[in-house]
């Protein structure tokens, strides 16, 4: 590995962690409006919110990005540049996912405090932003933190695109060096590693918003990070977990 | 925005034939990870951490770090070692691997979640423990997993195409050949992302339906 490569495989670390960033907010973004629209009243919200979220949930995410960067163009007549198609795909399909998750935890809480706010004469955006909101988002990390893992991963999808990220400036090393077996360790790790991060700042966010509404922090047992699938046996995840 | 009838139905042909190879790689990926998480669940287990901590650290690393990479890898590392494998072999290797460290927790929450009495009662009439495992813990851990397992399958289901980028000729490869053939992108994408939805909906019916009869 020679200086000029490790410059190309920096140069796509810092495209991964650009489209982590905007497709992590849009996906912030999505999910929140998607699964606060399944709690509305009305029940044309609640459709449109749960038709989107089947939809996209039940493609994958390729997919999805091949169809934003070659039928889009063609349908509505103008053309994103690759960093934004890339983050308009992934954000919206891993939205989906994560609106299953808000409104899992939505769900989730006791049903006396809603009705306390009801009793006290909120507002219904009242309600959601002062009782509902507050109690249900430190639950909602562990699982969202689990999906921006597997959105990190996700964006590794866009090379398949050309587009110039860690998992494509790979395949340029692969093509100079004639050689696979060191440079893909690399990228491995370095993915491993922005992965280890994430889920250490998803923890402390955790442990602050736990602290917000005057609830300690989870214990550390021997499992390292909350896992999707542990989940999957609770309770709360019969209602969050669904179809993947 | 046009949408040509004439190129869907030409589509159609090719489709089915991704569709087959899509279906070949997640069965057979499905039970290569069925298989392998077992395993790693059971080696977590072990008493010593000399064989939990090797196995953590490497399961841990393969469920954090992306699918795709671990399919390059596979696909251009292995023949420098001198093992060749066509590429959907590679492929359903990859997708086993990958997903074999999820379908580990969901043997291990399922196994955390038989009673302990069902342990004490295999102790007291004295079970070898081999037979604890196969006749006893196994059976109820097995029932309670297989939605979890299901959503698996499903999410695997969603990324077959991926193997698309080691040149597997599944449903989006044939998609892409076929428009970049014919320069019709519009139909073939279309078609391709409608028959996930329609495929993973299918899907999920089944697995609740499924899960009814078994979770009881």
């Amino acid at each position: 590995m020679t200086p000029g490569l490790w410059e190309l495989v920096l140069g796509g670390v810092w495209t991964t962690v650009q489209l982590l960033l905007f497709s992590a907010l849009l996906a912030t973004a999505v999910s929140f409006a998607a699964g606060i629209a399944r709690t509305h009243r009305r029940w044309v919200v609640r459709f449109l919110a749960g038709l989107y979220t089947e939809v996209f949930r039940g493609t994958s995410a390729l997919v999805m990005i091949f169809w934003v960067f070659f039928v889009l163009p063609v349908a509505v007549g103008w053309q994103l540049v690759p960093m934004w198609a890339g983050t308009l795909a992934l954000g919206l399909t891993y939205g989906a996912y994560g609106a299953e998750i808000v409104r899992g935890a939505l769900a989730a809480v006791e049903p006396a405090q809603r009705e306390g706010g009801v009793a006290l004469g909120f507002t219904p955006w009242q309600r959601l932003r002062l009782i509902l909101l507050p109690q249900a988002l430190p639950e909602m990390i562990p699982p969202l933190s689990n999906l921006l893992v597997e959105l990190l991963k996700g964006t590794a999808l866009v090379s398949v695109m050309g587009m110039g990220d860690l998992t494509f400036s790979a395949n340029l090393v692969r093509l100079a060096l004639q050689q696979s077996a060191e440079i893909y360790t690399y990228v491995l790790l370095i993915y491993f590693a922005i992965a280890f991060l994430l889920t250490r700042l998803m923890r402390g966010l955790e442990r602050r918003l736990k602290a917000n509404v005057g609830k300690a922090a989870p214990r550390r047992t021997a499992a390292r990070r909350p896992r999707p699938a542990d989940a999957g046996t609770k309770p709360v995840d019969a209602a969050v977990g669904g179809m993947r | 925005m046009t949408w040509d009838w004439g190129a869907v139905s030409a589509f159609m042909p090719h489709f089915w034939d991704g569709l087959l190879v899509t279906l070949q790689a997640l069965a057979l990926g499905s039970l290569i990870s069925f298989a392998l998480g077992l395993v790693w669940t059971l080696l977590m287990r072990a008493p010593t951490r000399w064989v939990r901590w090797p196995v953590g650290v490497v399961t841990e690393f393969v469920r954090d770090t992306p699918l795709l990479v671990q399919l390059f890898f596979l696909f251009y590392v292995l023949p420098e070692w001198g093992l060749t494998f066509s590429a959907l072999a590679t492929g359903v290797c990859a997708l086993g691997l990958h997903y074999s460290t999820y379908t580990m927790q969901v043997y291990r929450a399922g196994i955390e979640a038989v009673p302990a009495g069902q342990w004490e009662a295999a102790t007291a009439l004295n079970l070898p423990r081999l037979r604890t495992w196969r006749v006893v813990i196994l059976p109820q851990a097995v029932r309670r997993v297989v939605p979890a397992l299901g959503n698996y399958v499903i999410a695997m289901l969603k990324d077959t195409p991926m193997l698309m980028a080691i040149t597997v000729l599944e449903m989006l490869g044939r998609a892409r050949l076929f428009s970049q053939a014919r320069f019709q992108f519009t139909e073939p994408l279309t078609v391709v992302g409608v028959a996930f939805v329609v495929i993973s909906y299918l899907a999920s019916l089944l697995l609740r339906a499924l899960e009814r009869r078994l979770v009881r």
